[in-house]
This record gives structure tokens, C-alpha cells and sequence, in this order.
């Protein structure tokens, strides 16, 4: 109805939200690193005994897992929405100029 | 307790249902029902050869004695995968686009077909990865012995066990791995196999996870408080090797020679690349979920003293599961198998095509114009190769004595692999990459791995004296393979990363600075760094030299005969040249070059062309001149092929224009010189009787009148020429105008037989052969007539036979109407019948009496209303057709 009127302003929206999604692909293995890289600020035994007392394993194994299971979904849904959406094929093959 | 030799049988049986498997594959590909076998999920499963014995048993040793810095080995690819739009969807493009066949063949692809680059990165994966073979037999016969008993310890040898597990991997690689030749073709059955090991080295670790968290541990809260009582309770880390060895596993990831034959060249689809980006790291999860339950339930129940590098297996056997040790055994057998062949398969590649076939080639004197087969050259140079490496691995295995140096070995390898990073990355992303860039990059890289890293894992004393390590070599200090330029303090892994890769990507980047790339590489650097932009690619083939049938010789040799022609017959059909041989254009020489890269890589491809095409490459300028040139040329030829198709049509017209004008003119002067003999005739006459009436005396009455009627006859024969000429002045010309009525044929010809009659005495008999019917017609009814009158008075004048006779008649054929003008006088010579028609044409001359003007006339007034007027040649006379115009006559009906 409406949305048969105005079809450009639909597929603008679609075709941004694409491209901001696609930067979201990119970005996401930098924010991996900087999440996996935490670890090297938390304190350790070694430090000496005036910091903080060391982390307990199980809380880092859990961080470590969370970040690992936040990054799998977050790259499963950015792969299932640029799939679904229009003109991925190729675009996503070849990224965007 | 499970005895060595159920095990054995169940690892037999366990290969035996992978042989199977590859083999139904390898079938249901070669039918072409293998479409399941090239799913995304195969895909991500066999990138699972990642995870080898050495992080199947090692992760949970590794986590015993140093927490959770077994996970920097995961977490590095999982970053790889995730951010697979970085790095890796370039290089499955590129190895796709340039049919790489292994990291070797990539680089020297890159690099300007080197072959010294090649053999480089072939040596360097040699040395890097034999080790790693040699680790995995030795963590499958080490697993093996755990579950042999103190009684059976003298039956079970373990090197004569790790010979022949070496014996049954080398057998399946090269039954699978070497059955297509063409790389393109890829290994169905080595990859369904190792799919296959992926899912069951995944369950064997989970169930044992599983089986400690809930079986032993009771649950994962009472779990993680084991975790934090136990010895590795608390984070301790060597901040430095987190990110160094998540840095090392990430670039280990790309440049493996294994992953990249699973990754690039059994890639099938890109697309997979993208479902493996996150449900790879999904695998690696899996597999490193239960790594440190397992670590610390190990810790906790076994005796001190035992390998934690066997946990996996010990801990379930501790507890009476001898089905779950044996489950967990196959993981681990599974592990090390897929990681052995894949590597081996990968290795063999690059031994046999950048060692073996340049060797082989050089050798013989008529290099690729050899007689026979190449391919099996290929196959078996191939095979040689497995075997060789496989040997290879088995020897160090056993000259290592199966000791402890071999656990370190898994991150020297790594080290070690790193080393073709800064070449491979540099090589797709930055076009200043030069061969000889990379070249010193490799070379500083290795030599530090080899000093940093390799040497010393042997320990002090067995290669590098102790002094070497204390003071230096020759006493430099500044040269102590764990403390370069003096810098102490570094843990030797971090101290062999850092500098190797640090100083292998100085040299890289610097030397390609100054050096300068050959054309060859340039071009391909172009075409690397670019390659989403043109996946087509340009490089410089003399086409013009290489014939087709040398190319098709040499290509049946390697791709066989059957494959070779329909290559050959596709192109020829693309060219447009049905049934023949293809021109060997620079495109098809590229394309069929690429073909056999697939083959025997890209440097012997490159090789074998050149040898045939004269090794002509052309440089990247010349080649854009030459396309910029070739370009404008032919649109200049274009535009000069349809000036001359002009031109030519020009001279043609004025050639034909040329010969109307001179035979106009020739006919004007024959007018002239016509009209003037005939005007001169009776002038003459005309002249010399009045000069006699005037001049002479005497002259009767008689005599006067008879010059004065001579006189007069001449004036008026000169006004019927004037007349006639002017009539055919005015037909020819077409300013004639024509007046149209409606008469009868038959009326007109009475009226034209009497008009004809009526001035003349001859006695020439006219017949009529009546019509039937009353013809009527519509047509310049005087025109007509005087074409009628002119064809009757000729014939009373030129009829020749003793008893003149005309016969006229009328024939109708369809709307066709001829009227016929018969007579018996003297048929016209041949000779002359063709001119009859023109002007002042007369047959002889004895008794004419006309200016030859009747006829010209006729055919005049014929062509004017639409009709025609031929003479017929006959035995008894002459016969004239009047062919009455169509229009007229169909009105006549």
C-alpha cells in the first residue's frame, strides 16, 4: 500500500542498515581482541604483594567463555541478517567500496 | 583394562570405516551426487585439523601445568574467523582466482612465478612441520601404551608401533590424496575423512568432559570450585605469552601449510567461509570447554608424577569407563591421523611440484616437449613425496626417542610456519612487495626460528653447546639465542616470536623498499592486491609463438588426453572455430596456464609455457602501451577499412561514370558524324538543281519541273530527318507528353495498315489474322499507331521477296499482348540484329531510303508507354513483337 508508494525510502533504510552491519562484521574482530587482551591487566601473583589478590581461575575460565560465546553469536547473527537480506551474494563477498 | 590389541582392532576397524567413507565419496563425487559433500558444515569440520593430537591431549597438560594459557592457541583462529573479512576472504579469493595449490605455490605466485621463492617456503615447511608429523605419532603410540599393561609392555614396541601407524597413514594419504591429479579436482574422500574425525574427536572430548564435570566433579558450581582449590586455582599469567601466542596461533592459522590446503584449496564455495566464521569458533569453543575441568580432576586423582598430557585418557581409565578411554583414544587417533594426512598431503604438494617436477623438467634436455605422459610423472613424484615425508617425520620421531623435547615441538612448529606471514599478507595487501623482499623476509625469519627457537628446543648441550647459550656464539654475547641483542628477561617463545617476526618483517618490508619488482611481479602483484576489483587477470604471453598443437601435446601429458581435448574443444568453441584447434590468444594461454598451476603449480606451469611460447613476458608498461596501442590501432584500421570500402566503392562509380561518359561521347561523335552525312545528302542535291535552274539557259519546262520537284522531294526528306530528330530528341530526353484515350487494337491497326497504304505503291499483300474479341485498350492511341505505321512501311520498303507478304497478327498469353509483324522478305544478318534498334542504323544501304531514325523511334515510343518492341529471328523473314504495354493490355479485358 503505502510502502508500494515510497519504495526508495524502504530500501535506503534496508541498504543502510546493510552497510552499518557490515561494519559491525568488521569491527567485531577488533572488539575480540581488545575483550580476550582484559586478561593482561588483571593482577597476578608475580605482581608482588602490595596489588590487588589474583583473579580465581573459575572467573577468568567464565570470562574467557562469555567473551568467546558473545563473539560466536554476535558473528551468527551478523552472518544471518546479511544473508537474509537483499543483494548480500555477491556484496558481501566483495564488501563494499 | 583393554588390552593393546582390542585396541588395535578398533583402531583398525575405526580406519577401515574412514577408508569406506572416503571411498563412497570420492565415488559419489566422480557421479556427481556430491553435492552434500561440499557442504558448510564439511567445510567448517575440516578446518577442525587444526586442533592435532598435540591440542587434543597437550591442551589438557598444557592447562595442568600453566592454567589458561592453553587457550591463546584457540582464541587466535577464533579471531581469524571472526574477523574472516579482514584477511581470509582475500586469501580464499586470491588462492581461488590463481588456483594456488599450496602456500609455497600462493607465494610464488605472488612473487613473480619464482621458483626460488618456491623451493624457499617448500624447505622451510619441510623442516617447520616434520616435527609436528613426527609429534603426532608419537602421541598415538603414547596413548597406546597407557593402556597397556606392565605384562604386555615387551609386545608393544613403541617404535615399531608408531612405524606402522606411520605405515597406515602414508597408505591412506596416498590412495586418497593423490587419485586426482588436478588440485582443482580436490580431495573428496580426505575431506569427508576428516570431517568425519572432526565430529568424533569433538564428541570423545565432550563425553570426557561431561563425564568429569557431572560424573566425577557433580556438577559445574562444585566444578568451579575444585577449579579454584586446585594448584592452577589462581590467574597467573605470563602477560607476554597471552598475547604473544594469541598473536602466533592467529598468524600460525593463516600460514599452515595444512590449513591452507583445507582452508583455500578445498574450498568450494566462499560462501562457506562465512558460515565457518563463527561456527569455527563455535568447534574451538567445544573443544576447550572441558579442557581445564579435565586439568584439574586430573590433577586431583592422579598419582603426582603422571603425564597431564594424557589426562584425557588416564582420567576415565582411573575410573573404570575402558569404553570412554577408548572412545577418548579414538579422538586422539583421529586428531593425529586427519592432521597427518592433511599435512602431509599439503607438504607433498609443494615438495613434488617446486622440488621434484623443476628438477625432473631441467633434467631432461627436451624439458616439457618430452615424449609420454607427464602426468604420471606428476602422480608419482606426488606419491614419492607422501611417502618421503611421512619417513621423514617417523625418522625424527624416532631419532627424538619419543622424549619430552617433542611436546615443545607443537609452538616451534608454529613459530616456525609464522614465518610466511609477513610474505603472504604483504604479497595480497601492499603492491610494493617485492620477491626480493620477501625472499630476505623468509630467510631472516627462519634463520632466527632456527637459532631462537628450533636449535635450542634440543636442549643445551645437544646442538648449541651451553657455552653458546651462556656467552654467544664465538663469544658475542649480543648473539645468545635466547637473549638477541642482549634483551633478557623474554620467555624463549616470546623472544623467538618477537624477533623473528619482527626482523623476517623489517627485512621484508625494506628490502621490497629498495629493490625493484620484474614486470612478471608486478603484474601479479596487481593482480593479487586488486583481485576483487578484476578477477581476471593479464600477464604477457607471446601468443604468436606457441602453436596449438604444441600446447595440446603438452597439455594432455598433464591433464590427461580426455580432459585436455574438451579443454582445448571448449576454447575452440568460444573462439568460434568449430572442429579445429583453438589460436593460442594470450587469454587462452593464461587460462590453460592456470589449468595446469592446478596441476604442478604455478611456477612450473609458468615454466613449461615458457618453454614452449619462448618465455616472451611482456612488462606492465609495455603490456598497457601495447593494450593502449592495440586499442587505437584498431579503431584507426576500423575507420580505414570502411574509408577504403568507400574509397573503393568510389572509383568504382567513377570508373563506371568514366566509361558511360566516353561511350557517350564515341556515340555523339558517331551522331554527329551521322547527322551530318545525313543533312549533307539532300543538301547537296538540293544545292547542285538550283544551281542548275539558275545557271543554266535553256532549260525546258519539262526539265525545270523536274529539278524543282527533286528540289522539293530533298526539302522534304530533309524535314521528316529534322522531324524524326527532334521526335527522338524529345522521347529521349522523356519531355515528351503522352495522351492517354481509350481506342480498339483492331481499329488502330486498320487505321495504320491504311495510313501505311495510303503513300506508298508497293504491292506489298497485308494480311490480318483476326482477333478474337474486341480488344480495347487505353494507351497513347497515336504514338502506338505510329510504331504500327513504322513497322508496315518498313516492311513495303525492305521487303526483298518476289511477292511481298506481311502478316499481322495478335497473341494473348495471360495479360500479356503481343502484336506480331511477320514477312518473307530477307531475315536481317545476325551481326546486325543488335543494332537495329539504335540510331541511324540501316542494314544496307542499296535501297534505303531512311535515316535509320523508324526503329530507334519505336523502341523510344515503346519504352515510353510501358512496352517493348524485339526482333525475332526466323528462317523465311523477319518478324517483329510489339509487346503491348501490361497496364493497357489488362484494361483490354
Amino acid at each position: 500500500m503505502s510502502e508500494q508508494g515510497r519504495p526508495p525510502v524502504f530500501l535506503e533504510r534496508r541498504s543502510y542498515r546493510r552497510r552499518r552491519m557490515m561494519d559491525a562484521l568488521r569491527f567485531l574482530p577488533v572488539l575480540g581482541v581488545l575483550l580476550w587482551m582484559v586478561p593482561i591487566l588483571w593482577p597476578t601473583a608475580a605482581d608482588g604483594p602490595t596489588t590487588a589478590e589474583a583473579i580465581s581461575m573459575s572467573t577468568a575460565v567464565v570470562y574467557v567463555f562469555a567473551v568467546w560465546c558473545a563473539l560466536i553469536v554476535a558473528a551468527l547473527a551478523l552472518w544471518s541478517f546479511l544473508r537474509l537480506s537483499p543483494e548480500m551474494g555477491e556484496d558481501a563477498g566483495t564488501g563494499q567500496r | 583394562m583393554a588390552s593393546v590389541n582390542l585396541l588395535i582392532a578398533v583402531s583398525l576397524g575405526y580406519v577401515t570405516f574412514l577408508f569406506a567413507i572416503a571411498f563412497f565419496a570420492e565415488r559419489a563425487a566422480a557421479r556427481g551426487r556430491g553435492a552434500w559433500l561440499r557442504s558448510p558444515l564439511v567445510y567448517t569440520l575440516s578446518l577442525s585439523i587444526y586442533c592435532t593430537a598435540w591440542t587434543f591431549y597437550g591442551a589438557v597438560g598444557y592447562a595442568a601445568r600453566s592454567g589458561m594459557e592453553f587457550v591463546t592457541i584457540y582464541l587466535g583462529p577464533s579471531l581469524v574467523m571472526i574477523g574472516w573479512w579482514w584477511a581470509l576472504r582475500k586469501l580464499v579469493r586470491v588462492g581461488r582466482v590463481q588456483r594456488a595449490t599450496s602456500v609455497a605455490d600462493l607465494i610464488s605466485a605472488r612473487y613473480g612465478k619464482s621458483n626460488l621463492l618456491a623451493i624457499v617456503v617448500t624447505i622451510m615447511a619441510v623442516v617447520g612441520v616434520t616435527p609436528y608429523i613426527a609429534l603426532q605419532l608419537q602421541s598415538v603410540t603414547l596413548s597406546l601404551s597407557i593402556f597397556s599393561t606392565p605384562e604386555d609392555t615387551g609386545e608393544l614396541n613403541q617404535l615399531v608401533a608408531g612405524f606402522w601407524v606411520a605405515f597406515g597413514l602414508a597408505i591412506f594419504t596416498v590412495l586418497f590424496g593423490t587419485r586426482n591429479l588436478n588440485a582443482n579436482e580436490r580431495h573428496d574422500g580426505v575431506v569427508i575423512a576428516i570431517a568425519v574425525e572432526a565430529v568424533v574427536k569433538l564428541i570423545a572430548l565432550l563425553a570426557v568432559g561431561i563425564f568429569v564435570v557431572w560424573g566425577i566433579a557433580g556438577g559445574i558450581g562444585p566444578m568451579m570450585e575444585r577449579i579454584d582449590t586446585s594448584p592452577i586455582g589462581q590467574w597467573d599469567m605470563d602477560r607476554s605469552r597471552w598475547v604473544a601466542l594469541t598473536a602466533l596461533s592467529a598468524a600460525a592459522f593463516l600460514a599452515l601449510p595444512r590449513m591452507f590446503q583445507v582452508m583455500v584449496v578445498e574450498n568450494e564455495d566462499e560462501r562457506h567461509l562465512q558460515i565457518a566464521s563463527w561456527a569455527f569458533p563455535l568447534y574451538l569453543m567445544l573443544m576447550s570447554l572441558f579442557v581445564m575441568p579435565i586439568a584439574v580432576i586430573g590433577l586431583d586423582l592422579m598419582p603426582a608424577g603422571s603425564n597431564p598430557d594424557l589426562f584425557v585418557l588416564t582420567v576415565p581409565l582411573a575410573q573404570g569407563q575402558v569404553g570412554l578411554a577408548t572412545l577418548s583414544f579414538l579422538g586422539g587417533f583421529s586428531s593425529a591421523t586427519s592432521m597427518v594426512i592433511v599435512a602431509t598431503l599439503a607438504l607433498s604438494t609443494m615438495v613434488s611440484n617446486h622440488v621434484v617436477m623443476p628438477v625432473w623438467l631441467s633434467a631432461r634436455a627436451d624439458g616439457a616437449q618430452v615424449s609420454g605422459d607427464v602426468r604420471n610423472v606428476v602422480i608419482l613424484s606426488r606419491r614419492a613425496s607422501i611417502l618421503m615425508i611421512i619417513g621423514l617425520g617417523y625418522l625424527y620421531y624416532q631419532f627424538s626417542g619419543g622424549g619430552a623435547a617433542l611436546a615443545a615441538i607443537g609452538l616451534i612448529s608454529f613459530v616456525g610456519v609464522a614465518q610466511f606471514l609477513p610474505a603472504m599478507m604483504g604479497g595480497i595487501f601492499w603492491r610494493g612487495a617485492t620477491r626480493w623482499g620477501a625472499l630476505a623476509g623468509l630467510v631472516i625469519g627462519f634463520v632466527i626460528w632456527v637459532y631462537c627457537s628450533l636449535l635450542p628446543s634440543f636442549g643445551p648441550g645437544a646442538v648449541l653447546s651451553v657455552g653458546v647459550f651462556d656467552e654467544g656464539p664465538f663469544g658475542l654475547g649480543w648473539l645468545r639465542p635466547h637473549a638477541l641483542f642482549g634483551i633478557e628477561g623474554i620467555d624463549p617463545t616470546v623472544h623467538a616470536v618477537t624477533w623473528s617476526l619482527a626482523l623476517n618483517a623489517l627485512a621484508f618490508v625494506s628490502v621490497s623498499l629498495v629493490t625493484f619488482p620484474g614486470p612478471l611481479e608486478r603484474l601479479q602483484g596487481a593482480q593479487f592486491v586488486n583481485v576483487f576489483d578484476h578477477s581476471t587477470q593479464a600477464r604477457g604471453w607471446n601468443a604468436a609463438s606457441a602453436t596449438s598443437e604444441d600446447l595440446m601435446v603438452m597439455t594432455q601429458r598433464i591433464l590427461g588426453a580426455d580432459e585436455a581435448q574438451s579443454l582445448f574443444r571448449t576454447e575452440a568453441h568460444r573462439q568460434g572455430l568449430d572442429g579445429g584447434l583453438p589460436e593460442p590468444t594470450q587469454g587462452f594461454l593464461q587460462h590453460l596456464e592456470r589449468e595446469l598451476a592446478a596441476s604442478v603449480g604455478a611456477a612450473t606451469a609458468h615454466a613449461m609455457i615458457s618453454q614452449l611460447v619462448g618465455g616472451a613476458s611482456v612488462s606492465v608498461q609495455d603490456l598497457m602501451a601495447v593494450a593502449d596501442e592495440s586499442a587505437q590501432i584498431l579503431e584507426y584500421s576500423n575507420k580505414l577499412e570502411a574509408k577504403s570500402g568507400e574509397l573503393v566503392r568510389t572509383a568504382g562509380q567513377l570508373r563506371d561514370a568514366n566509361e558511360k561518359l566516353t561511350a557517350l561521347s564515341v556515340q555523339k561523335d558517331a551522331f554527329l558524324s551521322q547527322i551530318s552525312h545525313e543533312l549533307r545528302t539532300p543538301m547537296t542535291s538540293i544545292r547542285s538543281f538550283s544551281e542548275i535552274l539558275r545557271d543554266t539557259e535553256g532549260l525546258g519546262q519539262v526539265e525545270k519541273t523536274r529539278y524543282a520537284s527533286i528540289i522539293h522531294g530533298e526539302a522534304i526528306r530533309l524535314t521528316r530527318l529534322l522531324d524524326d530528330l527532334l521526335d527522338l530528341s524529345v522521347l529521349e530526353n522523356g519531355q515528351v507528353s503522352l495522351r492517354y484515350e481509350k481506342g480498339r487494337l483492331n481499329d488502330m491497326l486498320e487505321k495504320a495498315i491504311l495510313t501505311a497504304q495510303a503513300g506508298s505503291v508497293g504491292s506489298l499483300d497485308i494480311r490480318r489474322r483476326q482477333v478474337e474479341g474486341m480488344m480495347s485498350l487505353t494507351t497513347d492511341l497515336d504514338r502506338l499507331g505510329q510504331v504500327f505505321i513504322n513497322l508496315i512501311t518498313n516492311a513495303q520498303k525492305y521487303c526483298d521477296a518476289p511477292n511481298p507478304k506481311l502478316v499481322i497478327s495478335v497473341e494473348q498469353d495471360g495479360p500479356e499482348v503481343a502484336v506480331i509483324f511477320a514477312d518473307n522478305g530477307t531475315p536481317i544478318p545476325a551481326e546486325a540484329r543488335s543494332v537495329i534498334f539504335e540510331k541511324f542504323a540501316r542494314v544496307s544501304d542499296q535501297k534505303g531510303s531512311g535515316a535509320g531514325l523508324g526503329l530507334a523511334i519505336c523502341r523510344e515510343i515503346m519504352t515510353r508507354l510501358g512496352g517493348d518492341i524485339t526482333h525475332l529471328p526466323s528462317d523465311i523473314g523477319n518478324t517483329f513483337v510489339v509487346h503491348l504495354p501490361r497496364r493497357d493490355a489488362l484494361a483490354a479485358q
